[in-house]
């Protein structure tokens, strides 16, 4: 099969060359790799927006911002940034794009101009974020310093300057240009296999991406609706978040966390399926319990449609309601705790090593797992009345999102390098990059828990002097997780320079799927003869 | 395998940290490098901490379970030790197991976490009735039984006198007395801002357009210090709670105090809060 793609390649490599191969790129692979180098481009500049926030946080007073509305921005920037133009780009975009169609033996995702289109929408979807940090925003202000969640009436009259309106109009193309892919990513699974295979022998990453782009295609739109209310609400005189006029802030967050909830799930069952297959790999056997562990993701997203006011239990929801979204949220453990255990299971009785992705693999599921627990913690409505806006939620999160969901992307570009650029990593640089990392995100996130349970609250530029030792600690962490960023994008160029050819399957017998019988890279264009699956 | 002692040894030392908590808690106030809840003030609180001791304990016994079957199956499963994968991907019993044990462990955790739930909402009747409203960036509270109206800023670091917290402290506290059922109505009048006391157990937002409820009954005198906890604007951490307990007695001295200087202007006070 590798000599005839090899054969392919010299037949029909005939593609546009220079700008125009990317700039109207309908090539999925080309595309995958615009949506990396985006994601990248994301990541510095979210990276570098909470390494200002944990400067300011590293001793109490201000000493970075001299207003703390900048402050907000910076919080506010770094959300939308890391959710939208990070993580997103970079699972779904990024390795979606490439290995979907790779994984189930089709030629190129079913829309390849809407896929182009997909992508350049994210592009401007980022210039108008970062363009609305630079117009007036709060009064005296420039940016949006209302959060990511952009709580009316903070977001209406609290920001009157037309910064807000440029990130909504950002939130929508990003919207648009995610529900595209959605679109595309559900017709490629459901219609391009190659013949045999089924749904239930489909790798785990590719149905991690279906209930993703499910949870996309049935999230997004709702989010679009709500921003197009807030924007009118904004500048065309409707009242929908003013109460002053008969409409309701609390409205909003439930229009918000409607689709801020499978939001966070869009974020981590990318990793979840990559994860599995990083896991059998370097196990050398098939992922235990694979229909379980398929089914348990088409549960979590389920689930986490109906789970969204666990966000909002001190916003004076009745308490029945409350008593519900304790009960549902409780819920989704189980098929995650099914997860965790599959995984485990899959390494038991295998044959382990430890090569860079697997580390990144291992640390995901352990991680993951203390932000499963504290999330568990918070799903109980009595003791979040403790938790509600505190650091212990912002450790929560970023163990799940931060933590889960980076470290699933490194282990997938660690993974999946050599097969998409044709060249070995450095190992000892890719395990520096993982160590580093590790110890840094721990030490960044650990010690948040403490600050949260002893009640210091989120989004605050200074705090009391009390909370002074373990935001120290938690500067200090963050600054190690950045020296993990800087020998990640060494030992990219380092790859890119010492070009060690890799061959087709770097990994050996465990690596099983598709993409490893493709010459490293693969051709410009892949399966124009479809394999058979037996 | 030295990676993996360290691992070991941060989560078990984390861990200790976590259950000799309490031991290094603040009263009314956070105090440095407290790990665990502020010390209790009401019924509410000690109800949820010890709540939280329970779900703490379980939460971190699964992280350490999780750890331990990871390092089990890297050490006994690597490479080197076991050349020879199985092939092994079912167990119908084990799948059962992991599925079934998991519910249970959440039925245990549920019945306590309702109990709790509903007896922040089970409201007694009131001893005394306090508005809180939450305006860019301060509070005002009201004592409508009493006729007492007065906004709560936050007092300059320059002009704090020694011992008095920075961030927290108030020039107006409000003042309840101890052992009386406070019910608190939260309100808010430009965006949504939080009354949160953590030594009560009290965290409710102010949402324009509602008037929303919580209740505490504190149980020992000193002063309890919270901060807005939702998100409002440039000084979101510059509009502390402070809330003096007090007896009976002196409860009853203030307010004839306050009384006696009611219709006080706070209008020039206020416009120092938005600077």
């Amino acid at each position: 099969m590798a000599a005839q793609s090899a054969h392919a390649e010299v037949a029909h490599d005939d593609h546009p060359h220079g700008w125009r191969r990317w700039l109207f790129s309908t090539n999925h692979k080309d595309i995958g790799t615009m949506y990396l180098i985006f994601a990248m481009v994301g990541g510095i500049v979210g990276g570098l927006l909470s390494m200002g926030m944990r400067a300011e946080l590293m001793e109490p007073g201000m000493q970075i911002f001299g207003n703390p509305e900048i402050f907000n921005v910076f919080v506010t920037a770094h959300g939308l940034i890391m959710v939208f133009f990070m993580v997103m780009p970079s699972t779904m975009g990024g390795f979606g794009n490439w290995m979907v169609p790779l994984m189930i033996g089709a030629p190129d995702m079913a829309f390849p101009r809407m896929n182009n289109i997909s992508f350049w929408l994210i592009v401007a979807a980022f210039s108008l974020l970062v363009t609305s940090l630079f117009v007036p925003g709060p009064p005296g202000t420039h940016g949006v310093g209302g959060g990511w969640t952009i709580y009316a009436p903070l977001s209406t009259s609290g920001t009157p300057g037309p910064a807000m309106d440029f990130a909504i109009l950002a939130l929508h193309l990003a919207g648009a240009s995610s529900i595209l892919g959605a679109i595309n990513f559900i017709t490629t699974i459901f219609n391009m296999r190659a013949p045999g295979m089924t749904l239930h022998k489909m790798p785990l990453f590719v149905w991690s991406v279906l209930v993703t782009a499910f949870l996309l295609l049935l999230s997004l739109p709702v989010l679009a609706g709500a921003i197009t209310m807030l924007l009118t609400d904004r500048n065309f005189g409707t009242a929908f978040f003013d109460s002053a006029h008969g409409g309701d802030p609390v409205l909003w967050q439930h229009l918000f966390w409607f689709f801020g909830h499978p939001e966070v799930y869009i974020l981590i069952v990318p990793g979840f399926g990559i994860v599995s297959q990083i896991i059998s790999t370097f196990s050398k056997k098939p992922v235990f319990g694979y229909l379980g562990m398929a089914y348990a993701m088409v549960a979590i997203g389920a689930i986490g449609f109906v789970v969204w006011a666990h966000h909002m239990y001190a916003a004076g929801i009745n308490v029945n309601t409350q008593a519900y979204f304790v009960f549902a949220t409780m819920v989704i453990a189980v098929p995650t705790g099914i997860k965790i255990f599959s995984w485990i299971a899959t390494m038991w009785g295998g044959s382990l090593s430890f090569r860079a992705p697997m580390l990144w693999a291992i640390g995901f599921i352990f991680l993951f797992t203390v932000g499963g627990v504290t999330g568990v913690v918070l799903a109980n409505a009595g003791v979040d009345r403790s938790f509600h806006d505190t650091y212990y939620v912002v450790a929560h999160f970023h163990y799940t999102m931060s933590i889960g969901a980076v470290f699933s992307i490194f282990a997938a570009w660690y993974y999946w390098f050599p097969k998409m650029y044709g060249y070995m990593y450095n190992e000892a640089l890719a395990k520096l990059h993982f160590w580093l990392t590790f110890i840094g995100v721990n030490v960044t996130f650990f010690p948040q828990h403490f600050l949260g349970l002893a009640g210091m609250p989120r989004r605050y530029a200074d705090y009391p002097d009390a909370f002074a030792g373990w935001n120290l600690v938690s500067s200090i962490g963050s600054y190690i997780s950045f020296a993990g960023m800087l020998v990640f994008f060494f030992s990219l160029a380092y790859a890119f320079s010492k070009k060690v050819k890799a061959p087709a399957n770097p990994w050996g017998v465990g690596a099983t799927t598709l993409e490893w019988t493709l010459p490293s890279p693969p051709p410009f264009h892949t399966y124009e003869t479809l394999p058979r699956i037996k | 395998m030295a990676m993996l002692n360290r691992l070991l040894i941060y989560i078990s030392s984390a861990a200790l940290l976590a259950v000799c908590g309490p031991a290094l808690a603040g009263d009314g106030q956070p105090s440095p490098w407290q790990i665990g809840f502020q010390k209790a003030a009401s019924p509410i609180m000690e109800q949820i901490t010890s709540f939280h001791d329970f779900i703490n304990l379980i939460s971190i016994l699964i992280a350490l379970f999780v750890l331990g079957l990871l390092i089990y199956v890297m050490v006994r499963f690597n490479e080197k030790r076991h050349p020879q994968p199985s092939r092994t991907t079912h167990n119908t019993v084990l799948e059962v197991a992991w599925t079934i044990i998991p519910v249970l462990i959440l039925v245990a955790i549920a019945i306590p976490s309702f109990r709790l739930l509903f007896a922040q909402y089970d409201f007694p009747k009131a001893d005394l009735t306090l508005t809180a409203t939450g305006s860019q960036w301060y509070w005002t509270y009201e004592y409508p039984d009493h006729g007492i109206t007065f906004a709560s800023i936050m007092v300059q670091e320059a002009d704090l006198k020694p011992g008095q917290p920075r961030l927290l402290t108030v020039d107006r506290e409000v003042v309840v007395p101890v052992n009386k059922n406070v019910i608190v109505q939260v309100k808010a009048n430009d965006v949504i801002h939080d009354f949160a006391v953590p030594s009560f157990g009290v965290k409710l937002d102010a949402v324009p357009g509602r008037l929303q409820k919580t209740w505490f009954r504190a149980e020992r005198t000193g002063m309890f210090y919270g901060q807005c906890s939702e998100l409002c604007g440039r000084n979101h951490a510059f509009m502390p709670i402070a809330v003096r307990v007090v007896s009976d007695e002196e409860f009853a001295a203030w307010l004839d105090s306050q009384k006696k200087s009611a219709a006080r202007d706070d209008a020039g006070k206020v416009t120092t809060a938005q600077k």
